[in-house]
């Protein structure tokens, strides 16, 4: 049983010389059969199987993970939370996931170091503040804290942004969140592990799943790496992994898989307490607690299943950076890397049954936005899950929406860069 | 810089070129019969191979939409033929 954490047991253990604490999370061996499985261990496919145990009392629960939980796009993020999107639908569902985050580290017992610093969407033409303005009285009408900022308040926020004379984008305003800002991206896996582990779910890594098993249209259970195991609820929460692992199913989906990358500077004292994207230069940055810039930008433009990003894109986002924040030239870059992300044409995600296949649920498509989600994404599997019926929340995600032409453009909606 | 063939002007540096789509779709016919279901499929189904993908891009240079077939994961191009050399 793992020790709750606390200032008490930290403060007992500083005594004992730290000998006491024992795993987070149980290292599990698959057993012969489940109430229900999950395929993939990063942040959804996790809190999935935390909400199963919690919400439902199903706790006969497997999380299989071909590599180390958090090691795919969970951890390959820039750790922004946010619910500022612009359609009714869209906005219930990532606030959810930022109204759970409040609460997480409570609900968790372990800090996911969740700062709620802000983040502001900038503009620099007077056609870009319109758009501005549009989804910000769109978030009020949702119910969330969006509003528009003049310019004067974004660019005080921001100390170092270039607003010289000869600057390319001087800064106009936009939308500002509030509630928004980051979270450690590692520590929401592990709070999850740690807390499904301790309700009796098997978290079991290096377990490659390579046959789904179905019966006359039903799930019957999954071959691994590690042998056969026998469920009758399934669930796929593998991000640019899924179309592989359901098209044996006979399961089509709209995905195209493109690596998205993110970078890290060297560390620096605190320069930067908001989340920032520009909408001139399509870059994103925060700054983390350990001192370092984070960030990121748009797509490599190429479909691709390997975790590496191409030249171009790097070239375009790190420019971007420095066209805003001159002074970050004489940093050093400390990392660069890339995730598979599953973009869906409306870029929106996935949820919902697979269609023809009884027992089988998938969670995909978040393309570059799954890490703000997680809680929701698995609050809303788990329900899936349990009932066999859609949360109301999760119904507008449907894979129909794309016979019906339902959908739902966050792409053209909240101008999302993908 | 990844460097991809055209079949027209030769190899050129990626951000000249688009990808378009996954090869090998045929428009269902005739449209008063087709179904939501089959042009939904014919719309938005991707396989989105790991490995080998055969792909139509678009070289926005000289305006040419060809077929190149490459490893999704190694990034390697196997081989670039115009459409009108293309079986499917």
């Amino acid at each position: 049983m793992t020790t709750r954490y606390s200032s008490l047991a930290l403060l007992r253990e500083g005594f004992r010389g730290h000998r006491g604490w024992r795993p987070a999370w149980a290292k599990a061996t698959p057993q012969p059969a489940y109430d229900a499985v999950i395929i993939g261990g990063g942040g959804h496919g996790l809190a999935t199987a935390y909400y199963l145990a919690k919400n439902h009392g199903i706790r006969r629960v497997a999380v299989l993970e071909k590599g180390w939980i958090g090691g795919g796009n969970t951890g390959r993020n820039t750790t922004a939370v946010r619910s500022n999107y612009f359609y009714p639908e869209s906005v219930a569902l990532y606030d959810l996931a930022l109204r759970l985050y409040e609460g997480l580290s409570r609900e968790l017992n372990f800090n996911v170091m969740l700062s709620q610093r802000g983040m502001l969407i900038a503009a620099h033409t007077p056609a870009q503040m319109e758009i501005c303005a549009r989804i910000a009285n769109a978030m009020m009408l949702n119910g969330v804290d969006g509003e528009l900022m003049g310019p004067k308040e974004a660019i005080a926020r921001l100390p170092l942004l270039n607003q010289t004379a000869d600057a390319r984008y001087l800064c106009l305003g936009g939308i500002w969140q509030g509630r928004a800002g980051i979270a450690r991206h590692d520590a929401v896996a592990w709070g999850y592990a740690r807390a499904a582990s301790a309700l009796g779910v098997d978290i079991i890594e290096n377990c490659a799943v390579t046959d789904l098993r179905i019966e006359n249209g039903s799930v019957k259970g999954v071959a691994t790496s590690l042998g056969e195991i026998r469920t009758e609820r399934l669930a796929v929460a593998a991000a640019g992994a899924t179309p592989g692992l359901v098209a044996g199913a006979g399961v089509h989906l709209p995905i195209h898989t493109y690596a998205l990358q993110a970078f890290v500077s060297e560390p620096v004292k605190p320069c930067l307490d908001t989340v920032l994207l520009y909408l001139g230069t399509g870059t994103y940055v925060s700054q983390s607690d350990k001192g370092e810039l984070v960030f990121g930008g748009g797509l490599d433009r190429v479909p691709t299943h390997g975790q590496k990003g191409n030249l171009p894109a790097q070239e375009k986002v790190v420019a971007g950076l420095l066209e805003m924040f001159p002074a970050f030239a004489q940093l050093k870059l400390l990392r660069q890397w890339a995730g598979v992300v599953d973009v869906v044409p409306d870029s929106s995600p996935v949820i919902g049954p697979a269609p023809g296949v009884e027992g089988l649920y998938l969670n995909c498509g978040w393309g570059t936005g799954g890490f703000k989600a997680i809680p929701a994404g698995g609050w809303l599997l788990a329900h899936l899950l349990a009932t066999g019926q859609h949360h109301e929340i999760s119904r507008p995600f449907d894979l129909d929406r794309f016979i019906k032409g339902r959908l739902i453009d966050e792409a053209a909606g909240a101008g999302i860069s993908h | 810089m990844q460097i991809f063939p055209c079949p027209f002007c030769g190899p050129r540096e990626e951000h000249e070129f688009l990808f378009a789509a996954e090869a090998g779709k045929v428009r269902p016919e005739p449209a008063a019969k087709v179904s939501d279901e089959e042009w939904a499929a014919y719309l938005y189904h991707n396989d989105a191979p790991k490995g080998i993908a055969r792909e139509i891009w678009y070289h926005q240079t000289c305006g040419t939409y060809f077929l190149m077939t490459r490893d999704t994961v190694t990034r390697d191009v196997k081989d670039s033929r115009f459409l009108s050399e293309a079986s499917t």
